[in-house]
């Protein structure tokens, strides 16, 4: 047995050094043929396609923003469409009133989503599993009740509606590809952090808490702060998502940050395979092409395919698409 | 010398169990001390009180002189109390390395931005950890693979790279071959002398080879501390082990003690 065990790793390594190689090539080549083709989408699209992939785009970052929470820190959240929401209505009231830039106000939407996670994540954090579920789907009930009461600010159930085309530097984006490369732009933005967090010694800690946090108390880590900081990033980055929605749908309504909001991210999070980015951000272009651009077609009945691809997914890919193509390239290497 | 550790009329009762009773502990720098005693003596449940995953009813625990009975797990292993779990806690889903990194890596500051030469410091420095309980040549082998054995290696490399000043290890043996517990010992002689360790182990022939000093509890309270000899010789461990009186049958030699049946 042991001398099974020296070997093994050695075999393997020396295999393994000319695909590698190769693998990373393609790798590279694979990136740039998706960034030309996120980049050129819009020369070749119509303009419903184009609004719904910046559509995509939004929801797409939510979704890796919920990932941060979910698949690396193990926190399941129902309530994060209430930073996104927070994030649409800040961003659509500056709008609004006081007319500012579109940058500006995407970063006025990630800080208002931070700050609101902020001041619920730290009681949210201090539990774990079903109570952490259901204490942030209180948390979202709750903000989404804000939303439909508070009728001065946020228009209440009719939603805020006539915001501003977005601008850039006073040039006004009303044209749908320049929204999109301009939506496309600030997920790029969105997505490198979030990954640049998740691959950071933060990071690791957070997959040290998800594996095992009693080990990471005793390996003298403060369990709770570094919780409350991935709620806080996550919140941020859901900020942000919402800002991009507002830019794109010109008009809020406590939908946005409801339940079923809430519950699809989620679901697109399962269905892309937890714990990796791009996958949530696959499972978010599922979800929203499903009710969006088939559900029209479907008569209204979008929600009925989207709960028959999530059962699908349950049993025939129970780690989501990046499950998947983890085995795949599992299978390649050996 | 003033103790390392050291506690005063520690007591935690479950309900009307007085599990520990009134201990007083004091563990000298760079000893190797025992805790031995039968079961349902309060042995896990006084390292659970040093450790601070339970907190006591009443009663104080000192570090180097320092009050840290209020302090939680985390705020007592940065100052220098590391612990072995009895039921090895890893991280499942991580490599050998990316477990030692985990303790490494928080002695180097942790940052949410990437940091190559920090990385690849807290990696070398993973590597050596796991070089030194033989684990080298298994460094990149998911710790959920890993045999039992391995994990008991791998669980002292993580907690031996927190750099500790004081080592609780909970039945560093419990489930372990004698082949494996031979290594085992080995392994805990080669902890450096600065780094004091307290350990609670069953294996009483373990035991007498590594102590320095031995304590024994018995129903939660203190029966004798005293070096391996003068606990040998005790009258009253002997009791406590075989409830018999005067009866001097050497069980220390016998790997499992006979179980006192009014200890529970």
């Amino acid at each position: 047995m042991n001398a099974h065990a020296t070997v093994a790793p050695t075999v393997e390594s020396a295999g393994a050094a000319t695909p590698r190689g190769r693998r990373d090539i393609v790798r590279v080549v694979l990136l740039v043929t998706l960034v030309l083709c996120l980049v050129g989408l819009p020369l070749v699209a119509d303009p419903f396609a184009t609004t719904t992939a910046t559509r995509v785009l939004a929801f797409a970052l939510l979704a890796v923003s919920l990932d941060l929470l979910v698949g690396v820190t193990g926190l399941p959240s129902l309530g994060h469409a209430a930073y996104f929401g927070v994030g649409a209505y800040t961003a659509g009231w500056l709008s609004i009133h006081i007319g500012i830039d579109g940058p500006v106000a995407l970063l006025a939407a990630t800080l208002a989503g931070a700050s609101v996670a902020a001041a619920t994540g730290w009681l949210a954090v201090r539990s774990g599993g079903i109570f952490f579920l259901m204490l942030t789907l209180a948390i979202g009930e709750v903000l989404h009740q804000v939303a439909h009461s508070w009728r001065s600010v946020t228009g209440g159930s009719d939603g805020m509606y006539g915001v501003p085309a977005t601008t850039v530097g006073g040039v006004d984006l009303a044209n749908p590809g320049f929204l999109y490369w301009y939506v496309l732009g600030a997920f790029g933005v969105g997505y490198l952090l979030i990954r640049m967090v998740v691959r950071s010694s933060f990071g690791a800690a957070l997959r040290g808490i998800h594996d095992n946090e009693p080990r990471m108390r005793a390996l003298g880590y403060p369990v709770f702060g570094y919780k409350l900081a991935a709620f806080v990033i996550a919140g941020a980055g859901a900020g942000l998502a919402g800002g991009l929605l507002v830019a794109q749908q010109r008009i809020v309504t406590p939908d946005d940050l409801g339940f079923t909001t809430g519950a699809l991210v989620l679901l697109a999070v399962v269905i892309g395979g937890a714990g990796t980015l791009w996958g949530a951000c696959i499972g978010a272009a599922v979800v929203v092409l499903v009710r969006d651009y088939f559900g029209p077609a479907l008569d209204g009945h979008g929600p009925l395919l989207l709960g028959i691809v999530f059962v699908i997914v349950v049993y025939v890919m129970p780690r989501g698409v990046a499950g998947v193509a983890g085995i795949r390239g599992k299978e390649r290497a050996a | 010398m003033t103790a390392v550790l050291s506690c005063r009329n520690l007591s935690r009762r479950f309900g009307a169990v007085h599990a520990v009773d009134d201990v007083d502990l004091d563990v000298e720098p760079g000893a190797r001390h025992a805790l031995i005693g039968p079961n349902g003596a309060g042995k896990s449940t006084l390292l659970h009180l040093l450790s601070g995953v339970l907190s006591p009813s009443s009663g104080a625990v000192a570090l180097e002189g320092r009050d840290i009975s209020r302090l939680s797990v985390s705020r007592r292993s940065r100052l220098g109390l590391s612990q072995t779990f009895q039921h090895s806690l890893l991280f499942l889903s991580m490599t050998a390395r990316e477990n030692v990194a985990l303790a490494v890596a928080r002695r180097h500051g942790v940052r949410p931005w990437p940091r190559r030469r920090v990385h690849s410091a807290v990696a070398d420095r993973a590597g050596q950890a796991l070089g030194t309980v033989g684990l080298a040549d298994r460094s990149e082998v998911p710790a959920g693979s890993l045999a039992h054995g391995e994990r008991r290696q791998l669980d002292i490399a993580v907690t031996l790279a927190c750099e500790p000043r004081l080592l609780l290890l909970d039945e560093p043996a419990a489930g372990m071959s004698p082949a494996e517990v031979e290594r085992l010992g080995a392994l805990i002689e080669l902890i450096p002398p600065e780094v004091t360790v307290l350990f609670v182990e069953h294996d009483l022939e373990l035991v007498f080879r590594l102590a320095t000093t031995v304590t024994v509890l018995h129903l939660g309270a203190e029966l004798i501390t005293g070096t391996p000899d003068e606990v040998r010789a005790s009258d009253a461990v002997q009791e406590a082990y075989l409830g018999t009186e005067g009866q001097h049958t050497d069980l220390f030699l016998r790997p499992e003690p006979a179980v006192d049946p009014a200890s529970r």
